[in-house]
């Protein structure tokens, strides 16, 4: 029966930034790139952790920049398409995104919190205009219910996006979370849905199972799971279950293993576990991004992380929102030492 | 013996323009002649006409047409807007306090530079996010040697930010940057702005981060202190929340901004702080105006 097409988009390059503290190097890029092009990867996102123009104080400064880390992926992809992630209120239409489009990007992802859609509004419509493939991201997703996120969603298509994927930034859903999310988009949009996982609760590749049974057409996933917190969905993984199924990625399942390989090899200082601070991070629905930054806070305050972790879960913290995880260990460590 | 007001007017009815009315209507240096905008029915008109306001629905045309309504317009429109309305006012004599980042006139912040200000017909209030950091920045730039780069990351409520702050999240960037680079005079700025959508609502906080050469904290914590006293005339909920330390090889301070809760609730501190900005710059003005001269009496 089954016999859908799913679209692969590999954000190993962008999200797996995340996890070595934005320090991925052209010739890391560039053998990654080549190898999951080869593989036949649909697309290849790359960039700084938070997207184009997210290189900062506040999230981690890129020892790549975005035009050379976009360049030399490009130079090193033939049938992938090269993507970007692109968030309105760091990255701005003159000085990030009309650059990179001019390098050849061709999918770019208009991402916001998942309220926040309407700021999205003009970068979605300018990479329309430019030719590009839209699609509009909405982060955090599990912070709003179903319906309200076929609002949002439905707003990224009214401004032009071509698809629609919600995001499991804190690694937070079980699958009946994200079968209901696509059953509820799908029936709402006329536009295409992707799911994008995270591996904290230990899930990431049942609830992707769970998003192409409902009907979403395009999935995330990374080689080895490089990305933040614990991890998104382990592409290599993903491929041979949906190939295991019957769903086709026109992937090449040695030659995907093949850049799994490589890229624990050449890109990861270790492979994403689901450490205990990570299980604490999904079940208190805070941003995987947030691991780094928070474990190296949590010592220099000399408070237990896991705390951090639930009380910026409390406080409905959003991606982004880095320099908090200060404010917050500055309480905690007062309060300790009211104790 | 009580001076003259000065006649102002508000060009723009929305989230700022509207508690620009209630602050100027307490002011009691400012006479608010106008509320124009382009709706009769939009909440700022049916506030404004409970206040017993001249409100007027048809835009800069009310101006052209009353010249004599106002010795100073805030202009709370958009940057794009604010490009057609400034040679207007400059035609017709008319000071201008631009809430947008059109960023025409000097970029003015009242704690920094309120005599230079004083002296130009249009000045630039920059952005919610500059007059909360450039104050910080400009402490940075005054105590430090060598400031490779600063960068500024705002927090505020969802709720706080209508449809023209969302459609201008670029100028807003651009406009803080550059006025971040004006004030401290480091090489590389950046700025950042996240809209939470927390019930309750997220008071406003931004957040400064500085990389300097050898970072003297004592002189910038002396300087901020002084700053913050000032700023606090106009902005009673200006507050240094956290810093300044030095964390992960970067300079911090952590700022929170609650506002008076005017038109939008006290978690608004973003329209507070750039209205509040404007209100004493048209209060100066009018001081000026009284006094009939325009030197002296300025702190800056």
């Amino acid at each position: 029966m089954r016999e859908r097409k799913i679209v692969i988009s590999d954000p190993s390059l962008r999200d797996g930034n995340h996890a070595v503290q934005h320090a991925l190097r052209e010739d890391q890029i560039a053998a990654y790139c080549k190898a999951a092009d080869a593989a036949g990867v649909s697309i290849v996102e790359v960039g700084h952790g938070n997207g184009l123009g997210a290189s900062s104080l506040q999230l981690g400064e890129a020892a790549t920049p975005d035009h050379i880390a976009l360049a030399t992926a490009r130079a090193n992809l033939i049938k992938s398409k090269l993507g970007i992630h692109v968030i309105p209120g760091f990255a701005t239409i003159e000085r990030d995104l009309k650059p990179a489009l001019e390098l050849g990007v061709d999918v770019v992802r208009v991402a916001s919190h998942c309220t926040e859609a309407d700021i999205c509004e003009r970068h979605i419509s300018y990479s329309r205009s430019m030719g590009s493939e839209v699609w509009g991201c909405l982060m955090m997703s599990h912070m709003i219910s179903p319906a309200l996120l076929l609002e949002q969603a439905r707003k990224m298509e009214s401004y032009g996006a071509e698809g629609v994927v919600f995001m499991d930034s804190s690694g937070h859903y079980i699958p009946d979370d994200v079968r209901q999310r696509v059953e509820t988009l799908v029936d709402g949009l006329s536009i295409a849905v992707g799911f994008h996982g995270h591996n904290n609760l230990g899930l990431a590749i049942a609830n992707s199972m769970a998003a192409a049974d409902a009907g979403a057409t395009l999935l995330d996933g990374c080689a080895r799971g490089f990305g933040a917190g614990a991890g998104n969905t382990q592409l290599e993984v993903l491929v041979a279950v949906l190939e295991r199924i019957g769903y086709s990625t026109g992937i090449d399942l040695y030659k995907m293993l093949d850049a799994a390989d490589l890229a624990e090899k050449i890109l990861m200082k270790e492979v994403p576990t689901i450490s205990s601070v990570s299980v604490v991070s999904g079940m208190a629905g805070v941003f995987s991004g947030f691991m780094k930054p928070v474990t190296r806070i949590a010592k220099e305050f000399n408070i237990d992380p896991r705390d951090v972790f639930f009380e910026l879960g409390r406080r409905k913290i959003i991606a982004g929102q880095e320099d908090i995880i200060l404010e917050v260990a500055k309480e905690l460590a007062q309060q300790a030492g009211r104790r | 013996m009580t001076q003259a007001k000065l006649k102002i007017a508000i060009l723009g009815s929305g989230n700022i323009g509207t508690d620009l009315l209630i602050k100027a209507m307490r002011s009691p240096h400012l006479e608010c002649c106008a509320f124009i905008g382009r709706n009769l029915s939009s909440s700022g008109m049916v506030k404004a006409l409970s206040m017993g306001v001249t409100v007027s629905a048809e835009g800069i045309d009310y101006i052209v047409k009353n010249p004599e309504c106002c010795d100073l317009v805030f202009d709370a429109t958009s940057a794009k807007s604010h490009l057609v309305h400034a040679p207007i006012f400059k035609k017709l004599g008319i000071r201008a306090i631009d809430l947008t980042p059109a960023k025409i006139g000097l970029m003015s912040v009242p704690s920094v530079n309120l005599a230079d200000s004083l002296a130009e017909s249009n000045i630039n209030m920059i952005t919610c996010g500059g007059q909360a950091s450039i104050p910080v920045a400009y402490a940075i730039g005054q105590t430090q040697t060598d400031v490779d780069y600063i960068e500024v990351v705002s927090s505020i409520a969802s709720r706080s930010a209508g449809p023209a702050t969302r459609q201008n999240l670029d100028e807003y960037i651009k406009t803080t940057e550059d006025g971040l680079k004006e004030f401290s005079g480091a090489k590389r700025t950046k700025a950042i702005l996240n809209l939470n959508p927390a019930e309750p609502c997220v008071n406003m906080q931004t957040t400064i981060f500085a990389k300097v050469k050898n970072p003297d904290i004592a002189k910038l914590a002396e300087k901020l202190e002084g700053l913050v006293k000032k700023i606090c005339q106009y902005v009673p909920g200006y507050e240094i929340i956290l810093g300044p330390i030095v964390e992960n090889d970067r300079i911090v301070v952590m700022v929170r901004v609650r506002g008076l809760g005017d038109y939008l609730p006290a978690y608004a501190g973003n329209l507070d702080i750039i209205n509040c900005a404007a209100i004493a710059m048209a209060e100066e003005y009018a001081k000026a105006t009284g006094n009939k001269s325009l030197e002296g009496k300025t702190d800056a």
